[in-house]
């Protein structure tokens, strides 16, 4: 009886180990992944759920297994063997699960700084160029200070191909774009596929959050602030744009679109919407400004 | 009085008394009527989010339902019902008559029913429709009467816990019975001694953010404010600062309970004491160094969001922990498949994803994508109902013979749990991919294309509802004809079994005796000093009677 059920035990934790891997990769959970950053989000999720299902059936496997080999049988009153412990034991599953979040903080923290959330210099660009015109270079260190970035910057890696900015305005219950480049002005994003693109945002009345769930990011949009959200769209399409914040009645209401272009097919686009915004262009901002 | 040992009256329980066993009852009845009408707005919300057009109600009215249940759930039903077994049960289980401020205890009671009752009320002026984080600047400008009750009720049932809180710290320390010293306490009173911790050092500062919050909305001051120059991120580092430990304020009186629960229906020691009361401490501590972990996408800096990332995802340590131990706690006993045993097992399996999903989405980039999704809707759902409303049934029905005398139908009481369970995981399950793929939560009105998986959910929310009919008919009925309770039904160790059922108005007919740990099961153990009775009450304890 010895021998086969420590066989029994290798063959189970092999199946489990096998089950788990298959499974991380196989969920089908998560939506298109359309820009840089959904792949590196993806791959973190992969691996999350590859140990969550690991520890899923193991626990869950204890359970059910205890519920029917462990019952007391009718007349049966007596108790089960005096077991208060096991230091080693309890070592082992204290042991565990401290690198098994140590490999998932650190996993996660590439992730986030490959995504561009530790960019440093990431949104002073707008404030800087403000400031520089008004005030002397000590002051600007302060207001540097002052103004930590919010959102996601450049990442650190790769070519630094000058982003795409656009600034996005959120009111109830409506997105506005804003290309700075050539004064456009669009209620639904456009943007070229692979060139970084970088939303500068805030809010015309309440809290609002700008998602994008094919794209896995995330940034709240703050009255009286500024945050940024940078990213590389990778595949061609229409995809969500979600308001994610409790904004209001209509809050379920409040989406547009993303539409990601072949570069030709963006500058077509780009063409074709700068020349009807003269007109429209002041009320636009009116909104905007209450 | 003319008897030896005097019961309560029936009365008793509809007035105001100062006995600590009325007063957990008060708390579990009235938390349970709160707990049915948060549970109607829910059933009222998934009936509109049969379909994906707001056609039920209108979805100001939805947004008001939302946030009434999220704070009744919250305020009135868990937090309420963790202070119900800890008023009805800390004085049993140390040796003691009563709490140690029986008069604060009560008017800690009775600060609840009008707070709620004042906190429904809104409904006639317009209920707060903000969520129950209640943000600025939306919480300032949807309604001000609404959001000002919202307030003064969350500051009054805020009071009345931290009265409580420190009345259950006081009396577990200083009334313990001469030979328990704390390490043979029951664990119960370790989780309560962790809950009330964070009960003390959390409020305070909701209190503030709620006081300052009320100044912007009646007088039009600025402290959140951006229109005035205020900030409303602040507002936000300070709700979560109590509204992160709260989550473990609801959690942990239940975590207590089930450490309770499963020793005695599996008939063994619990699998390592100090473990388990010692990770209760420190989740308690580092509940407290959480709380930007709800604020990934806000307007937290991403140095700040490492921080936060780091030690959110530590907490899975200690909470590892009690579930490994819980697991090795059933493991080789002799399981009794009882309502109460049913519901522990529920709770333990339950838990488990809800960690799981946690450790997700404690990871930043992860969260960004998941943050404010119907996956956190599941996760948290996972966690409060799956973890404490579970074990609050096991608690219910473990202790009920001892609250009223009577035994529960566990016929009954396991149909109850196969519709929980069922009803909970259809309900709650598919709110995971329906995250993940891109529903956003607190809304009215979304994507058709996430019809069919949110008509599962409604028919699950449905079965939910169904489910407690049965444990409704089963505690009237019980009451009423239930068979009665003998003094230890369960053969349970703790102190509270050796007294009758119920308690006799003092707790104890004479001095209790610390007649074994409060988990020696299989253990042989025979009083120290040889009293008679309570060497038969142990052989009963031990079934060789």
């Amino acid at each position: 009886m010895n021998i086969p059920s420590n066989i029994l035990t290798l063959i189970l934790g092999v199946a489990l180990t096998l089950i788990s891997l298959w499974y991380g990769q196989n969920h089908g959970l998560m939506p298109v992944a359309a820009s840089q950053e959904a792949s590196e989000v993806d791959g973190l999720f992969n691996l999350m759920m590859t140990i969550a299902t690991g520890l899923f059936l193991i626990v869950e496997g204890a359970i059910v297994y205890s519920v029917i080999k462990f019952r007391r049988k009718e007349g049966d009153l007596t108790d089960g063997p005096p077991i208060e412990g096991n230091v080693p034991l309890e070592i082992l599953w204290t042991a565990i699960p401290t690198v098994i979040v140590f490999i998932l903080a650190i996993y996660s923290f590439e992730v986030y700084n490959t995504m561009g959330g530790l960019d440093p210099m990431a949104s002073h660009d707008h404030q800087q160029m403000m400031a520089e015109e008004t005030m002397e270079s000590s002051q600007l260190l302060a207001m540097d200070n002052s103004r930590l970035a919010l959102g996601l910057g450049q990442s650190p890696e790769g070519e630094q191909t000058p982003p795409l900015e656009v600034n996005v305005n959120g009111i109830q219950y409506a997105w506005i774009f804003n290309y700075p480049e050539t004064g456009t002005v669009s209620g639904e994003l456009h943007v070229p596929v692979d060139r970084p693109v970088k939303l500068n945002m805030t809010a015309g009345d309440v809290l609002h959050a700008f998602w994008l769930p094919e794209f896995r990011i995330k940034q709240d949009v703050i009255p009286g602030r500024e945050s940024l959200l940078t990213f590389t769209p990778t595949r061609t399409g229409q995809y969500p744009v979600i308001c994610a914040e409790l904004c209001g009645a209509y809050h379920g209401g409040m989406k547009t679109t993303i539409t990601v272009h072949s570069t030709e097919d963006y500058q077509q686009w780009i063409q074709d919407n700068t020349f009807a915004q003269v007109e429209t262009d002041g009320d636009v901002a009116l909104i905007g400004d209450r | 009085m003319e008897q030896v040992h005097p019961q309560r009256k029936w009365q008793d329980y509809f007035g105001f008394s100062t006995d600590h066993k009325v007063i957990g009852v008060q708390y579990l009845v009235t938390a349970f009527f709160f707990y049915l009408v948060g549970g109607a707005m829910a059933e009222v919300m998934r009936t509109e989010l049969a379909t994906p057009d707001p056609d039920l109600v209108q979805p100001e009215f939805y947004n008001q339902l939302m946030t009434m249940h999220g704070s009744i759930m919250l305020f009135l039903w868990i937090i309420p019902a963790g202070a119900a077994f800890a008023n009805y049960l800390i004085p049993l289980m140390i040796g003691t008559d009563d709490m140690a401020f029986p008069r604060l205890n009560a008017i800690a009671f009775w600060i609840i029913p009008p707070g709620g009752i004042f906190f429904l009320c809104s409904f006639f002026v317009g209920a707060p429709q903000a969520g129950w984080t209640s943000y600025p600047p939306l919480s300032l400008v949807s309604g001000v009467w609404g959001e000002e009750i919202w307030i003064l009720s969350v500051l009054l049932l805020g009071l009345s816990s931290m009265l409580g809180a420190f009345n259950f710290v006081t009396t577990i320390l200083k009334m313990r019975m001469p030979d328990m010293d704390i390490h043979s306490m029951p664990l119960f009173c370790w989780s309560m001694l962790a809950t009330s911790a964070l009960v003390i050092l959390g409020t305070p500062v909701l209190a503030a953010a709620l006081i300052l919050l009320s100044f912007d909305l009646i007088a039009g001051t600025a402290f959140f404010n951006p229109a005035g120059g205020g900030d409303p991120i602040v507002y936000q580092h300070m709700f979560w600062f109590y509204s992160h430990p709260a989550v473990y304020i609801m959690v942990l009186p239940f975590f207590g309970v089930i450490s309770e629960v499963l020793p005695v229906h599996a008939r063994k020691p619990i699998f390592g004491y100090r473990a388990i009361a010692y990770s209760g401490l420190a989740i308690s501590f580092l509940g407290l160094i959480v709380w930007a972990h709800h604020m990934f996408s806000s307007g937290t800096p991403g140095w700040l969001r490492m921080f936060f990332m780091a030690t959110t995802m530590i907490i899975a340590v200690p909470t590892g922990i009690k579930v490994f131990s819980w697991c090795a706690t059933i493991w080789g006993g002799k399981i009794s498949l009882n309502s109460s045993m049913l519901f522990a097992l529920g709770f333990l399996s339950s838990f488990l994803i809800g960690g799981l999903s946690g450790v997700m989405v404690a990871s930043v980039p992860f969260d960004l994508h998941v943050h404010d999704t119907y996956f956190v809707v599941a996760h948290f759902h996972y966690v409060l109902f799956g973890g404490s409303v579970f074990a609050l049934f096991a608690g219910v029905y473990h202790w009920f013979p001892k609250m009223s005398g009577k035994m529960v139908n566990e016929t009954l009481g396991r149909i109850h749990f196969i519709l929980t369970f069922v009803g909970f995981n259809l309900t709650f399950l598919p709110m995971h991919p329906l995250g993940l793929q891109g529903m956003n939560r607190r809304i009215a009105l979304y994507d058709p294309k996430f019809q069919a998986m949110n008509e599962l959910v409604t028919i699950g929310s449905y079965i939910l509802a169904v489910s407690t009919f049965p444990f409704l008919i089963n505690i009237f009925w019980s009451l009423w004809k239930g068979k009665k309770a003998p003094r230890n039904p369960w053969r349970a160790l703790t102190l509270e079994w050796q007294t009758s059922s119920p308690p006799i108005i003092e707790n104890f007919e004479e001095e209790p005796v610390l007649w074994a740990g409060p988990y020696d099961y299989g253990i042989d153990t025979e009083s120290v000093d040889g009293d008679e009775e309570v060497d038969d009450m142990l052989a009963e304890v031990a079934g060789s009677s």
